[in-house]
């Protein structure tokens, strides 16, 4: 019966040309992950410079749109794109038209007539960064879209092992928490299993999605696995998301005591990253956040210059570049 | 109970097709002639006298079908659906009666609202149309409205659907009070305090994209509650756009019991499963939303069986930029009547799942059954209710086809096998292509 999901294709919108957006950590394969990491490093290496700004992205228009709040992603790209050169804009849905009842759609064709490079986008629905992609014809950057993808941060996760624990293959790493309701999961577990780390989840069972496991990782509602891991990975409880009566843990307070990555469940040289804000004394112990053995802040610092590396590597390869090398005068 | 425009009927002469009603144990190839709108002879070599001769030479004439489950989104939402718009693509469809869903704005919850809506269909409606009244006042699963009346004013049957009767006490009332009117409440099975926050079907798709996921139990449990009410006041009940293995199973066992339970299933359960979430196409949005594999596997079989007696379309018209957002921001539903017979044929009969006689009984008899009114047949004496299809030709479906004022089809772009070149509905010609 394999013809019966012939539709899906047919259903699908118009493919884009190849490599021309970041939506998904599935868009991208080993190398191109591979590359990313490698040009990160290299801005890494430029930012040590006294004169921190890059000429590549001159002339190019960055635009963040932001439907959500943010802090260390909407920052960190708008640096990126500031220290590559390029002029931005941010958008919030908060005090712009969106106000007003604009939907996402108009919004995005509005923002078009400027002819922006990128669109980085941040939204509470799966499949907005798509939408965008279809009526404008800027590149698009998912910074985050409902509980789906932020593909970002799962690149400057790995940048992070990769810059700390010097492999990403073979590793093991726990990824702790409500994954249910997490992007960051998604995101981290595609990209850990793209390059060849074995992934496990642990938390209460209504937050561990029924069937995740089909995405190559393990999952357990057991704390003690994350003693087998090399790297435990501490998501947000994220009470913004936990509908009133939903159940979906019976108290913050029984979940710390059950699923609180504390210094007692850890073994010496375990590194402990957290995509953040931190909930501190709720997903993770204050004494844990602020050991030496916590790649958190590295996590921060990792985020500039790999969004960095993702806008040049949009701008920079794929068909459009080849023709958008005119040169721009910035008034 | 049902009410179509008015109008002189038709004397019509459908030659040369291959007449194929299985209820009636009619396989010929024969003519079909049809007097003041009443079939009057079959037979070979049927002379015209006079009436209007339509080639039937290599098409399959078979019983109009008839669809339990339509959304005329009227009166409310007239910029998505009228009862003229939607029995136009009724009629394209090869449908000669439709019941219409009584979630409108207002609810088809009074005996005015209905006898509002049964005159515009004897002005409008081109194929005949039954109109289903609410359970609960403005279906909002308290009160009951006043059946009887409704009943006496024409309602064909009872449903909140849209939502489901959640109070348990409000259904078995509503399952007494129907040995008054005598007409089968059609229910929408769904749990919504396990459905809450869904927006597909729960399981690895939706675990991968992250998805609100609706579990296939959130509809099964709600069937097992409605069927064991069902059995216990030993009424009728007709079980409406099953999706879940659980929720045949459980129909299944209710048979086996003896409890009068019909059930329908879409022709988008029947072919698509949750894989095409991916495309995070709104048009493929519906609730209930997608199942599984072994879900569309349970349904393909139960239909087959007669488990399900009837397809329904669950045609649901959207405004354009209702579903232009982002596939969780997008309302559920989506169009079905006029692509309803090829996506059937071209998924379940071509690929040998089901025979084209099951089909068609299943999209007639069926349905017709369910609610207790006379099936569309070939046979002397009957109404003309006729649909001529065209089982070999194929053809793309696009947006600029339709009829429907609505457009959201989860099949846009999609090639399929068979066409409707013919509706007769209550004995006038309806469609011709």
């Amino acid at each position: 019966m394999g013809d019966l999901h012939v539709m899906r294709d047919d259903l699908r919108p118009p493919n884009p040309p190849p490599k021309r957006h970041l939506i998904s950590i599935g868009d991208l394969t080993r190398e191109d992950v591979e590359r990313l990491l490698a040009t990160a490093r290299t801005f890494e290496r430029s930012l040590e410079r006294e004169m921190k700004k890059l000429p590549t992205l001159r002339g190019r228009l960055v635009i963040n749109v932001f439907y959500e709040s943010s802090t260390r992603t909407s920052s960190s790209f708008e640096l990126a794109a500031k220290r590559l050169s390029a002029d931005t804009m941010s958008i919030k849905a908060a005090g712009s038209a969106v106000d007003k009842g604009e939907s996402l759609k108009d919004t995005a064709i509005t923002l078009g007539a400027y002819d922006p490079d990128v669109i980085v986008l941040r939204h509470p629905h799966i499949g907005a960064p798509q939408l965008v992609a279809l009526v404008t014809e800027a590149r698009i950057i998912n910074a985050g879209d409902g509980k789906h993808q932020h593909p970002t941060q799962a690149l400057l996760d790995l940048y992070t092992i990769q810059e700390h624990v010097g492999r990403i293959e073979g590793l093991h790493v726990a990824i702790v928490g409500d994954v249910l309701h997490s992007r960051v999961a998604r995101s981290n577990i595609q990209a850990l299993v793209l390059l060849g780390a074995r992934v496990t989840l642990v938390g209460p069972p209504p937050l561990i999605p029924r069937g995740i496991e089909a995405m190559g990782c393990e999952a357990t509602t057991d704390i003690d696995a994350i003693g087998a891991a090399d790297i435990v990975y501490v998501l947000r409880m994220q009470k913004e998301r936990m509908q009133e009566g939903a159940n979906y843990v019976p108290s913050l307070r029984e979940y710390t005591a059950r699923w609180g990555v504390t210094p007692e469940r850890l073994r010496p040289g375990q590194k402990v990253m957290h995509p953040g804000p931190m909930n501190r004394g709720v997903e993770i112990d204050p004494l844990v956040a602020d050991a030496a053995d916590a790649l958190i802040e590295t996590q921060v610092r990792a985020g500039l210059v790999v969004r960095m590396a993702v806008l040049y590597d949009l701008l920079t390869t794929g068909p459009k570049a080849v023709t958008a090398e005119v040169p721009v005068e910035v008034a | 109970m049902l009410y179509v425009k008015g109008g002189a009927k038709q004397n019509l002469v459908l030659r040369g097709a291959r007449a194929l009603d299985p209820v009636e144990g009619v396989d010929a190839q024969i003519d079909v002639k049809v007097d003041d709108g009443v079939i009057a002879e079959l037979g070979s070599n049927l002379s015209p006298n006079g009436h209007r001769v339509i080639d039937g030479a290599g098409l399959v004439l078979a019983p109009a079908f008839v669809d339990p489950h339509v959304h005329l989104r009227t009166p409310g939402r007239e910029d998505e659906e009228t009862i003229a718009s939607g029995t136009q693509a009724a009629a394209a469809g090869g449908y000669c009666t439709i019941l219409a869903m009584p979630n409108t704005e207002p609810v088809v919850d009074s005996a005015a609202v209905l006898g509002a809506l049964i005159e515009q269909a004897r002005a409008q409606a081109e194929v005949q149309v039954g109109f289903l009244a609410a359970i609960s006042k403005g279906q909002e699963g308290a009160e009951l409205t006043e059946m009887g009346e409704l009943a006496d004013e024409g309602a064909v049957g009872f449903t909140d659907d849209g939502r489901p009767v959640v109070a348990t006490s409000l259904m078995w009332r509503a399952l007494q009070y129907s040995s008054i009117t005598q007409r089968p409440l059609a229910v929408h099975c769904e749990d919504p305090t396990l459905s809450r926050g869904g927006h597909m079907r729960e399981g690895i798709v939706s675990a991968e994209l992250g998805i609100g996921g609706w579990p296939s139990i959130a509809e099964s449990v709600m069937v097992e509650r409605d069927l064991a009410l069902a059995s216990y006041e030993s009424r009728t009940l007709h079980l409406m756009h099953l999706s879940a293995r659980a929720s045949v199973e459980a129909v299944r066992r209710a048979h086996a019991e003896r409890v009068r339970a019909t059930a329908e299933v879409t022709p988008h359960h029947l072919v698509l499963t949750d894989e095409a979430v991916r495309s995070l196409d709104p048009n493929v949005k519906m609730n209930p939303p997608l199942g599984a594999e072994d879900d569309r596997k349970a349904l393909v079989e139960a239909l087959r069986d007669g488990t399900i007696s009837c397809v329904a379309t669950d045609h649901a018209p959207h405004a354009r930029h209702e579903k232009e957002v982002p596939f969780e921001a997008a309302p559920f539903g989506v169009t079905g009547l006029e692509t309803a017979f090829a996506a059937l044929y071209t998924h379940l009969v071509e690929p040998g799942l089901i025979s084209l006689e099951t089909l068609l009984e299943r999209m007639s008899a069926g349905p017709a059954r369910a609610y207790g009114f006379d099936a569309p047949r070939i046979a002397v004496g009957a109404p003309a209710n006729l649909v001529l299809l065209d089982t070999q030709a194929g053809w793309q479906v696009s947006e600029d086809g339709f009829k429907s004022r609505s457009k959201n089809s989860w099949l846009i772009g999609e090639k399929l096998r068979g066409r409707v070149r013919a509706t007769v509905a209550a004995g006038r010609l309806v469609h011709e292509s």
